[in-house]
This record gives C-alpha cells, structure tokens and sequence, in this order.
C-alpha cells in the first residue's frame, strides 16, 4: 500500500458514498451538496490522474455552474415534494437489480481484458499537458472540429434554455 | 505511480451503476438529472484514466472528456430550464405526471 493508493480508495470512498447518498436522500437540497461532494472527489481523482487542466475545470464547471444551477432549481421547484411524499418509483427494486447486473458485468468485463492491470508509464519528458491540449483543441488535424460543434451545441443551449424557461407573453 | 488502471475502471463502473439507480428509481425530475450527472463523471474518469495509462502523448481523452463537460453543460441548462418551464404550467416536477405527450 503505497501513499498513492491510499489516497485513491479514500477519494473512491468519498465519491461512492457522496453517490449513494445523492440517489439515496430525501432532501433534494440535500442531494444536490451531496452531488458537489462527489463531483469535488472526482476532481481530486484528475489531480491523480495529473489532468491539471480537467480538475480546474471539474471544479469551475461542474461545482461552480453545474452544481449551483441545481441547487437554484431545486429551490425554484422546492413546494411541490418538500420533505414528505414517496421520493423513489414504487418499483425502485428493479432499478437496483438493473444497477447491480451492470456492475457485475462492467466488472467482469474489467477483469478479463488483458492489459487492465497495467500501470502507468512515466509522463514523456517536457510534456506540457495544459499546452499540449489546448493545441489539440484548435489545431486543424487535431479537435478543432469537435470544439467548434461543442461551442455550437452550448451557443443552442443557452439560447434554448433562454427560450424555455422566459416567461412568455401569452402566459 | 503505483494504481493499476481497473482500479480507476472498476470506481467510474460503480458510479455509473448508481447514477443509473438513481435514474431509474427516483420520481423527481431534477433527482434523475443529479442521476445523469454522476453517469457523465463516471465516462470522464474513464476518459482521463485511458489518456493517462495509455499514451499520454496523445490528448484523444482530455479532448473527449472537456466536449463531455460541454454537453453535460448544455444538458443541464436545457433540461433544468424544461424542469422549471414545466412547474410554472403544471405545479410538479414528478416525472410521471408530466405526461402530456405519452399515449
């Protein structure tokens, strides 16, 4: 058990249990803090990972818009199912089944590809991630084409969302 | 540098198994979007796990796995802004009660 490991099965505690408890709670306000506990652990796993660049944004992204957004709604929407009424489908076994089955076979699955239990390499000397991504971002033979269609898709959704959510005049 | 790469898979396999649950099984429209982000994190764990222990040189996975942020951006923004629509109309936000499109 080396330092590294055991500040990987931590940070996995942290997220699974962060997880069960976002599906698993009452509260919807209290769901969504579980969520940005969870999401906060998957930005310690990209410091793992050293993915400088996908922690910073984890964190300015998804705890810092995604997860506020939530809460916003959740506070918007928050008269309809407070604190009582059934919050899970009376048939919410099945989904625990269907969750299960696919666990099992993703494991399975893991554990017979060859190679699974590889280590990594050490990073190339002088490789600068951050530089190196947003190179392959822009350059023409790389992502560009990918990142221009990402820019258009979030350019529609906001104007969409926009759109939905305004108040229209007819209401 | 001492994990091996399943470690990582078999953590991203249980986060999706328990977004799906969730998913699945909760009535409150914004829980199932709570369930749909876990699910993109667990794809974005594996993404950045396969860039690093593969070939780092290569961005492919950090590629992919900022557009997966983007779109799991636009999907909130939208599918929120239909969540509230809804509940000014109809006053609920359980996912069996808006039903005007099912037959």
């Amino acid at each position: 058990m080396t330092a590294e490991q055991i500040l990987f099965l931590l940070t996995g505690a942290l997220i699974l249990g962060s997880a069960l408890m976002v599906v698993a709670t009452r509260k919807l306000l209290h769901a969504a803090l579980w969520l940005v506990a969870a999401l906060f652990g998957v930005a310690i796993l990209y410091a793992i990972l050293q993915a400088s660049f996908l922690a910073v944004v984890q964190v300015v992204v998804y705890i810092g818009a995604i997860a506020i957004l939530f809460i916003f709604a959740v506070m918007l929407t928050r008269r309809e199912m407070r604190d009582q009424g059934q919050q899970t489908r009376t048939n919410w076994w099945i989904a625990a089944l269907l969750g299960l089955l696919i666990l099992a076979g993703l494991v399975f699955l893991i554990l017979a590809v060859p190679g699974a239990d590889r280590l990594p390499a050490a990073l190339p000397e002088g490789l600068d991630t951050v530089r190196a991504l947003g190179n392959a971002l822009v350059s023409p033979e790389a992502y560009v084409l990918p990142f221009e269609v990402a820019s258009v898709l979030l350019l529609a959704a906001l104007v969409g969302a926009v759109y939905i959510a305004s108040v229209g005049k007819k209401d | 540098m001492s994990i091996p790469l399943s470690w990582y898979l078999i953590l991203a396999a249980a986060l999706f198994a328990i977004g799906l649950f969730g998913v699945l099984s909760r009535r409150n429209a914004i829980a199932i979007l709570l369930g749909v982000e876990l699910m993109l994190n667990a794809v974005n764990i594996n993404l950045a796990a396969f860039w690093r222990y593969l070939d780092p040189a290569q961005m492919a996975g950090q590629a992919f796995a900022v557009i997966v942020f983007a779109v799991a951006a636009a999907e909130v923004a939208v599918g929120l802004a239909l969540i509230i629509s809804v509940y000014r109309r109809r006053k609920t936000v359980v996912a069996d009660e808006i039903d005007l499109m099912k037959w």
